[in-house]
């Protein structure tokens, strides 16, 4: 057992950043409320724009608060306050978090296996005499049988052109594949204080996260404009949309991260003993290619 | 260097006071404290709601409020007892008790925990704002769902629904940083020689706790959101029309709603044996068997959650497997009520009010174990589903299993928090009041749910007039009783007699071995436990 006895763990001292950053999120959830409000109640119209702006401005108080909180971490952490026992509360700490964030997406793949093997099948096995959808197949990708569900006559909604596993998806599974191999390469890098190899490897794992965002914009972009595929698309829409959606959200914070790391880098921080922050944004990148490897097998190509 | 100058710093405790300080704390006393206030605070206003709703069905016929309102209390009184009173009070505990019983310095990561605590109040007034907002004639007041959320009624409801998803999110992220923190804490922060095996089974209790809640938190999470996209952003989720289903949401919000009773029983599993143990003057029975117990139920509880709804519509073999997981988990249940038995047995035990409670506890927690069993048979199920048998179920399992567990750990630990002792006897007279009031409102509402009479509505057939007017007055004096209880904690906070370190003459543990109260900053210098 190791002793701890005579060794000191850090506890830092109280900030005002967390109580901000959750003012921060009371305004961004109640504006987000307000300025979508009409879609229920058309005449909570006017609360629209005083929503909006509430939206800003509680964005720009949790952005604030949250540069200021990282930035002081990064301080005591380049002051030597950061040992090997703080160290481990990171590392797990990080590690539970990327379970959170697995349970997440679960839930997602959860509704699209549902979707696929139990509610769209049922939608089209109902007895003929009886459904209102006749000629509804059931067969994925589904948009669903239609919005007639009390009419007498069926209509059947627009069709729309399911997403190819060939074009950008492919490119861009070879884009987050690549960037994993990257940013293990800098790691070796940073392990071996080989600092030019260090920067390198980290500007490349940049390079190859925008490009997979600049792929996945064009990809969204082509499915709205040309194949009529959108989040209204039913229950292919749906969970295509909100799964690959949440995927690039987490890609988009996953290169903010790296940025920032990488500008680190680039002032000299971390050493070959001591780089917690570059390897937990490293885990959170693996995480991210892992989940995108499951969207590709399960959204894609199945 | 540096070393040394942050060990000068912390001893002198300079922390700033007044507002600041609670806001800035990075103290697990003082988050744990703001916790437990938060909760104290809320159990109040979830109790008003609940009175409320109790004067209304008195009697037969719409008298005080009109049904909508009424279902907006239903939904918002349970949504702010499970998360908002019995949550935090169950992480205060945690934030005071775990560093104090493991011999750590602090939770591992204490700004995280401050965030922790900061997000509840907004998530909070986000629950409860629609109300408010409702005054001014803005929307339609809060979710009129219950607090369960199943569409279509929360796709085509009023911004109350919008409020409360985003108030659940809050909570959510509340949770998770508290499991993490919590987690990393146990894992990381233990005294020298305590191995997992010699941790207190409270620690235990939350452990598992904060596994379930990493697991099933997440998953509500994604369920409102696809609620929030379905109302606002035209997916299909849980409409047919797209080939959706509204089952599929039952489906997401029971995998997180079952293992969230277990994540609000745990904690207090882990008191209760503690307690027993103190006043019963003898090591508590099977430590390991109710450790193995509490993994087994935190397994089963992630894979039974279609228990909830059985008259969904969901095929035989799934009604067949559901119904056979959840009876399952009465094996390792009494295994634990065993041990707590077993622990009592021929011990020299005296009744401080800790020690009622958590006997008084034993015995109602079973009640509601076994009117569970019931409820877990498919065939009988059909019967009683959305009855007042299952509101009379559930309160003997989250107020009697939870509320009450939760009292018995105040009453247990308050003399150490506070360094005096509670007045014992108004202590004992809120007990009494508690336990015989509690029975007394809930006692009729199984009767009422044998007899047909559903949940959820304002209004009554004429027959079940007398166990309502029986339920709504104890209600009344288990309501008001609180308000002694409150009394109680505010003037044990305040003064009172002495407690001495050990408090109780049975009390064991790394907790008691510290002053009463202990130091703002208690085992800088970790223990070594042999």
């Amino acid at each position: 057992m190791e002793t701890h006895s005579g060794n000191h763990y850090y506890v830092p001292h109280g900030s005002l950043y967390p109580s901000v950053i959750s003012a921060g999120l009371l305004m961004l959830a109640s504006g987000f409320i307000f300025s979508v409000a009409t879609d229920t109640n058309k005449d909570l119209a006017y609360l629209q724009t005083p929503g909006e702006w509430m939206m800003y401005i509680g964005t720009a108080i949790i952005l604030v608060m949250t540069f200021k909180w990282l930035g002081a971490v990064v301080t005591e952490s380049i002051t030597g306050q950061y040992k090997k026992w703080e160290d481990k509360s990171f590392r797990i700490g990080m590690i539970v978090f990327i379970c959170s964030e697995v349970a997440f997406f679960a839930a997602f793949f959860g509704a699209l296996f549902y979707m696929r093997i139990i509610s769209v099948p049922d939608l089209a096995a109902f007895d003929p005499l009886f459904t209102p959808y006749k000629d509804f197949l059931g067969t994925w990708p589904s948009i669903g049988p239609g919005g007639m569900v009390l009419g007498t006559e069926y209509v059947p909604p627009a069709d729309f052109k399911p997403m190819h596993w060939s074009g950008l998806p492919l490119v861009n599974t070879i884009l987050l594949l690549t960037s994993g191999a990257t940013i293990t390469w800098a790691h070796w890098g940073l392990i071996k204080n080989n600092r030019k190899q260090l920067i390198i490897g980290m500007a490349l794992t940049v390079a190859l996260g925008t490009a997979f965002l600049i792929c996945q914009a064009a990809e969204y972009h082509e499915a709205y404009t040309e194949m009529g595929l959108t989040l209204g698309s039913g229950a292919y829409g749906a969970t295509f949309f909100m799964l690959t959606g949440f995927h690039g959200f987490h890609v988009t914070l996953g290169t903010i991260m790296l940025i920032v790391i990488l500008l680190r880098c680039m002032k000299g921080h971390f050493t070959p003993e001591h780089h917690f922050g570059f390897e937990g944004v490293a885990w959170y990148w693996h995480f991210v290619d892992v989940v995108w490897l499951g969207l590709f097998i399960f959204v894609y190509m199945l | 260097m540096s070393t040394t100058t942050v060990a000068h710093h912390d001893e002198h405790a300079d922390h700033p006071t007044g507002i600041m300080r609670w806001l800035t704390t990075t103290n697990h006393k003082d988050i744990g404290t703001m916790y437990l206030t938060f909760a104290l605070i809320m159990f109040l206003v979830g109790g008003s709601m609940i009175l409320a709703i109790r004067a209304e069905l008195f009697q037969p016929g719409l008298q005080l409020m009109n049904p909508d309102f009424f279902n907006q209390l239903i939904g918002v009184h349970a949504l702010v007892m499970i998360f908002a009173a019995l949550m935090p009070a169950a992480t205060g505990f945690a934030n005071w008790m775990i560093p104090l019983q493991i011999g750590a310095p602090d939770m591992a990561l204490p700004r995280l925990n401050n965030w922790g605590f900061w997000l509840l109040p907004p998530a909070a007034i986000l629950l409860t704002l629609p109300f408010t907002l409702a005054l001014f004639g803005i929307g339609d007041g809060a979710l009129a769902t219950g607090w369960t959320f199943y569409p279509p009624l929360s796709v085509q409801g009023g911004i109350g629904v919008d409020f409360a998803i985003f108030s659940v999110h809050l909570l959510g992220i509340s949770s998770v940083l508290g499991s993490i923190n919590v987690i990393v804490t146990i894992f990381n922060m233990r005294a020298p020689g305590m191995t997992l095996m010699k941790m207190p089974m409270f620690v235990w209790g939350w452990l598992i706790t904060a596994f379930l809640l990493i697991a099933t938190i997440p998953v509500l999470a994604g369920a409102v959101t696809m609620l929030l996209t379905d109302r606002h952003f035209g997916t299909h989720f849980f409409d047919a029309a797209g080939g959706g289903d509204p089952i599929l949401f039952q489906h997401l919000f029971w995998f997180f709603g079952h293992p969230e009773v277990y994540i609000l029983l745990l904690p207090v599993w882990g008191f209760i044996p503690q307690i027993l143990q103190t006043f019963s003057r003898k090591p508590m029975y099977g430590y390991k068997a109710q450790v193995y117990s509490f993994w087994g139920i935190g397994a089963l509880s992630v894979i039974v959650w279609a228990h909830h709804f059985f008259t969904a519509g969901l095929p035989v073999p799934a009604l067949l497997y559901f119904m056979y997981s959840t009876m399952a988990i009465s094996l390792p249940l009494a295994v634990l009520f065993f041990c707590w038995i077993k622990t009592m047995w021929k011990g020299s035990m005296s009744f401080e009010t800790p020690m009622l409670f958590t006997v008084g506890w034993v015995i109602l927690f079973g009640i509601g174990g076994l009117t569970g069993l019931v409820l877990a048979d498919v065939a009988a199920d059909a019967q009683y589903h959305n009855s007042y048998f299952i509101v009379a179920h559930f309160h003997y399992t989250l107020f009697a299993g939870g509320i009450m567990g939760i009292m018995a750990g105040v009453y247990y630990w308050l003399p150490k928090m506070t360094g005096h002792m509670y007045n014992e006897k108004l202590g004992k007279t809120h007990f009494w009041l508690t336990a015989i009031s509690f029975n007394l409102t809930f006692i009729p509402q199984f009767f009422l749910g044998l007899a047909g009479m559903p949940r959820r509505i304002p209004d009554y057939a004429l027959q079940f007039a007398e166990f309502n007017m029986i339920s709504t007055v104890s209600a009344f004096v288990l309501g008001l009783s609180q308000l002694l209880f409150v009394y109680i904690v505010i003037t044990c906070v305040r003064g009172g007699k002495k407690a001495s370190d050990q408090v109780w003459e049975g009390a064991q543990g790394l907790e008691w071995t510290l002053p009463s109260p202990p130091p703002y900053h208690s085992f800088t210098e970790q223990p070594v436990i042999k």
